[in-house]
């Protein structure tokens, strides 16, 4: 760890003008992932802007029914909102099945989508990673890749996105509320998250000094959504895969699904193949399995995660049987 | 040998000594013991795997305010034996493992101790290294022992003729990968030198184990040697023998006289020099007959070690004396790899091997059609199959009897794959355990009295276990007194010698050196002793262990839930049942033998340190991605024991409880996954992937 200066924000755009001034400056939110960064020395910023004080910690639900969730609102907070456990059950349950009771309380709204992989190349400063260091090569490739990608990936970084949060808001449709020096923008969910390419060290499409102020959740239908992580331990274990959805059922027949994978690519998944697949198509096992083996017919494992593959594939049809109606809920 | 304790005090639940000072955090542990204007060590760790350092460049790092001085091999104070080479730290360039220990950062702060390790640059020269155990190597050989002493071949009868004749056999490999300690407390040493004595307030199973080791490396007579450590945040064996680590504190102290020297390891670093369980590959091979007796057992066992030091894990020795049969073999063969030197982990030997051979007694009751309880009745030894002894007392059939009852073993369907429920597989599965009663000579304890009260001091360490309280139980039984009138001194080399923390075998060669004190104190002192009076006595030889075979043993029983989609892996109901001998505290033997068998479970489904070959070091190396089993994954643990005593163990008629809570669990867990599922698991841990259809 490096020495640092430490600054208390007084208010967001003085943030952005401060961060944005400085190369090496980073915002600061719960500190849950970038103050482990900095003591791994993968992360070296010379000047912390702490914005976790800022009034952007309200849950507001609109009149039109959407939901404006600040940038500072705890994780644990936001899981235990009774609008997002009534109409975004696959958030809250996302949410909870993310890190630990310890640091729920303290990890922010931001702060969780931008937390950066845990690929344990990336986290080691002894070992090549492009992510890291640009140019040095990707060490992940031909070595422990348990958890890592097998959509979207590129001969440079096969590094998964850690959030389980983000794999829900990107099957919501939600947005988030972007500040930078030249205003106000807003940027869906499914977009804020990079495919490595030739640039694996850029996670997002933010540039340097714009803050993520707020998520912003549209009032469409979500209260038959879940969220389910698979992972090997029962509580504080990334997901080895895991699968957001919402399923919209008339008459039989699937009239929308929404899905998002994630612990499968470098960013939260949408799996526009299979909802296209999806649509109009009877709502059963056969066609569930179906639009997953077509979302999954481009995955390439690496080495040892090639059980990734049939686990997506079980678990999307395990969480759209799930959300089924049955007989007496038609 | 000393008469037997008759129990007062032994046997009652006590609460911890302890436990207050822990719970509000006032408990002093080493990194934490008071010194005055200190400075902070941070080591450097080679960034090969092997090769040698060309050239070291610390410029920078001296360069920043704050830096007292950078250690290397260059500079290093010259070490008075380096016979042990995993002990000789920074005395020559060559490097022998990844994470080797190559330097050190001596500073005013430790942020500022760790930025400037972190601007150390050194060049080395490159060689191949070898850190991949697997079944094709050529370069296995054969230790002159193994861990403990034992023999490193056994072979009596003739096993290939009686597995060719076998009605059934069972043939099969398991295996088990490298698992770090990892106890919540992290090695941390301060080191203080004052030009006469090195002080060490070290997180250690044993204050002596330490001085006797390092005293001759650093030139250093015993008595200038001090080492405290007076509550320890567990080990699991990683304390049980010093590390390169605590050479390095103690160097940092003679650069630094009369400044202490802070330094604890990170998580990081606690995968790189403290110890770790060999990974093993095991080929279990049974003959039984038609009516499931054992004919034939051969256990074999390949394991690694390091290059630097040889410690080859006794693996196959449990299958010595587990099960009554004519012919048996074993044996262990090591490969020599460049990597840290392994050691010990709670119930080494035991742990792993009784895995592997109670796994295959799972499968040898399938493949004779009978109940997996039922098998291992019908292969109760009347003696030890191994030395021809007694038994002290082998009650194990009663263990599973009543494991049994307690989870309900009789309503599990004798076929695998019976049991669906909400998308769960459901089984059943079973183990025996068993550790044996060691006993280490050469402890002693002093008793002094005054004004009413008793001081009795040794030399032992409580890693957690309980020691403070049993160990003042055990006192005042000996003297006959209440136990508030006993004022027990541990944790200090400076305090009569004792054996280290290891072995389960703490409370009986500590508590017969109490024990022989006090009755040598009563003998010379009275009933009623004068002020200032005082005994000292030395742990007498046992007769009991050298007549009878002494062993600990258990059932553990399980039911295990695989998600018919997922393949998750959780465990809802564990059933421990233990004979264990006399139990000092129930309180906290209950909390080992829980403590054992989480990690237990923690082994089957979740450790696994990975070593990525091409750098050859372990890349997994924090707990987001070690994992442990956390609160989630321990759900109802059904812990009991036998009311018994042993005469032949010692005079408390105990034996011990630190290890065998461990054994047993992993193969009862992927017996219930067979159960569960019908798939068989050889390979640990039991992740999901290995169980996705």
């Amino acid at each position: 760890m490096i020495p640092f200066d430490y600054q208390r924000a007084d208010d967001a755009a003085s943030a952005v003008a401060t961060v944005a001034a400085r190369a090496d400056a980073a915002f600061l939110g719960g500190g849950t992932n970038l103050v482990d960064r900095m003591k791994l020395g993968v992360d070296n910023p010379t000047l912390l802007v702490d914005i976790s004080r800022l009034p952007l910690n309200a849950v507001d639900v609109q009149p039109d029914g959407s939901v404006h969730v600040g940038t500072n609102v705890r994780n644990s907070d936001l899981a235990a909102h009774p609008v997002i456990r009534a109409h975004y059950p696959a958030l809250s349950q996302a949410l909870l099945a993310g890190a630990s009771g310890q640091l729920r309380n303290l990890a922010t709204t931001g702060g969780n989508l931008l937390q950066r992989t845990r690929c344990v190349y990336f986290q080691d400063v002894t070992t090549p990673c492009n992510k890291r260091e640009p140019g040095s090569g990707c060490s992940a490739i031909g070595g422990y890749t348990r958890y890592h990608a097998i959509l979207g990936s590129s001969p440079e970084c096969i590094a998964v996105h850690p959030s389980d949060m983000a794999v829900a808001l990107a099957a919501l449709d939600a947005t988030v509320v972007v500040v930078g020096p030249d205003g106000e923008r807003h940027v869906p969910v499914t977009e804020l998250h990079r495919l490595p390419g030739a640039h694996p060290e850029r996670d997002t499409v933010l540039a340097h000094g714009e803050l993520i102020t707020a998520v912003h959740l549209s009032p469409t239908g979500a209260s038959r959504s879940a969220y389910r992580k698979v992972r090997d331990r029962a509580s504080f274990a990334f997901a080895l895969v895991s699968v957001a959805a919402t399923l919209e059922v008339t008459d039989g027949t699937v009239t929308r699904a929404r899905i998002a994978l994630g612990g499968v690519a470098h960013k939260p998944w949408r799996a526009s193949r299979a909802e296209e697949l999806l649509r109009g198509a009877p709502a059963t096992e056969d066609s569930y399995r179906r639009a997953a083996e077509a979302e999954l017919a481009d995955a390439v494992p690496q080495g040892e995660n090639a059980f990734k593959i049939p686990m997506v594939r079980n678990t999307l049809v395990s969480v759209l049987r799930e959300l089924t109606p049955t007989e007496e809920q038609r | 040998m000393t008469a037997p304790v008759q129990p007062h005090a032994i046997g009652t639940d006590q609460p911890r000594v302890d436990g207050v000072a822990k719970v509000t955090g006032s408990a002093t542990y080493a990194y934490e013991h008071p010194v005055e204007h200190p400075v902070h060590l941070h080591p450097l760790h080679s960034t090969i795997a092997r090769g040698r350092i060309t050239a070291v460049d610390t410029s920078q790092a001296e360069a920043l305010p704050g830096v007292l001085t950078v250690l290397t091999h260059l500079n290093a104070p010259r070490l008075a034996d380096t016979s042990d080479a995993e002990l000789a730290v920074l005395q020559t360039a060559d490097i022998a493992y990844r994470g080797q220990l190559v330097g050190a950062v001596i500073a005013e702060t430790p942020e500022v101790a760790r930025h400037a390790a972190s601007l150390v640059h050194l060049t080395y020269h490159q060689q191949p290294h070898d850190t991949v155990l697997h079944a094709d190597r050529d370069d296995f050989y054969t230790p002159e022992s193994v861990n403990g002493g034992f023999e490193t071949d056994t072979d009596s009868g003739d096993v290939e003729s009686a597995l060719r004749e076998a009605a059934v056999t069972v043939d099969a490999t398991y295996s088990t990968p490298t698992e770090h300690n990892n106890p919540m407390e992290p090695h941390t040493t301060v080191a203080l030198w004052n030009g006469q004595v090195l002080t060490l307030f070290d997180s250690t199973q044993g204050v002596h184990t330490v001085r006797t080791t390092l005293a001759p490396i650093l030139g250093l007579d015993p008595e200038q040697l001090r080492v405290v450590a007076l509550n320890v945040g567990g080990g699991f064996g990683s304390k049980g023998m010093p590390h390169p680590h605590n050479v390095l504190a103690a160097m940092g102290a003679q650069v630094t006289p009369g400044r202490a020297v802070k330094m604890a390891l990170t998580r990081q670093e606690m995968f790189t020099v403290v110890g770790y369980r060999t990974p093993t590959i095991q080929r279990v091979r049974y003959g039984a007959d038609a009516d499931g007796h054992l004919t034939a057992i051969v256990h074999e066992v390949l394991e690694q070690s390091s290059t630097v030091k040889e410690f080859a894990e006794q693996t196959a020795v449990p299958a010595r004396m587990m099960y009554a049969c004519a012919n048996r073999r074993t044996s262990h063969r090591v490969a020599a790899l460049d990597v840290a030197v392994p050691s010990w982990m709670r119930a080494p030997g035991e742990c792993p091997g009784m895995y592997a051979t109670e796994a295959a007694m799972d499968e040898l009751a399938a493949a004779c059609g009978l109940d997996p309880i039922e098998l291992r009745v019908r292969n109760e030894p009347e003696v030890d199959p191994e030395t021809g002894k007694p038994w002290s007392q082998r009650r194990l059939l009663e263990c599973l009897y009543e494991g049994a009852r307690r989870i309900g073993w009789s309503d599990r369907a004798p076929q695998p794959r019976a049991r669906l429920e909400d998308g769960w597989w459901v089984g059943l599965g079973v183990s025996a355990s068993t550790y044996p009663h060691n006993v280490m000579p050469g402890s002693h304890a002093k008793i002094s009295y005054a004004a009413g009260r008793y001081s009795v001091q040794i030399g032992a360490v409580d890693i957690g276990t309980g020691a403070w309280t049993a160990l003042a139980q055990i006192a005042a039984d000996a003297l006959r007194c209440p136990l508030d009138a006993v004022d027990l001194q541990i944790g200090d080399s400076a305090l009569p010698m004792a054996t280290v923390a290891g072995g389960s075998s703490g409370t009986t060669s500590w508590g017969t050196a109490i024990t022989a004190a006090a009755e040598l104190f009563r003998h010379d002192h009275g009933e009623h002793p004068e002020d200032g009076v005082h005994s000292e006595a030395v742990m007498p030889e046992l007769p009991g262990p050298l007549e009878t075979a002494i062993h600990s043993f258990g059932a553990q029983l399980v039911e295990v839930r695989v998600h018919a989609d997922t393949g998750e892996v959780r465990v809802p109901r564990m059933v421990g049942v233990f004979s264990v001998g006399r139990v000092v505290n129930p309180r906290t033997v209950r909390s080992q033998l829980i403590g054992g068998m989480t990690m237990g479970l923690s082994m089957a489904l979740h450790e696994q340190s990975i070593t990525d070959p091409r750098f050859g070091h372990v890349v997994n190396h924090d707990f987001a991605e070690y994992h442990i089993a956390a609160h989630g994954d321990v759900a109802d643990i059904d812990v009991s024991w036998l009311d018994e005593h042993d005469p032949h163990a010692n005079p408390m008629g105990t034996r011990g409880v630190g290890e065998i809570g461990i054994v047993g669990t992993a193969s009862a867990i992927v017996s219930a996954v067979h159960h569960a599922t019908g798939t068989r698991v050889r390979d640990l841990p039991v992740t999901a992937d290995k169980l996705l259809e």
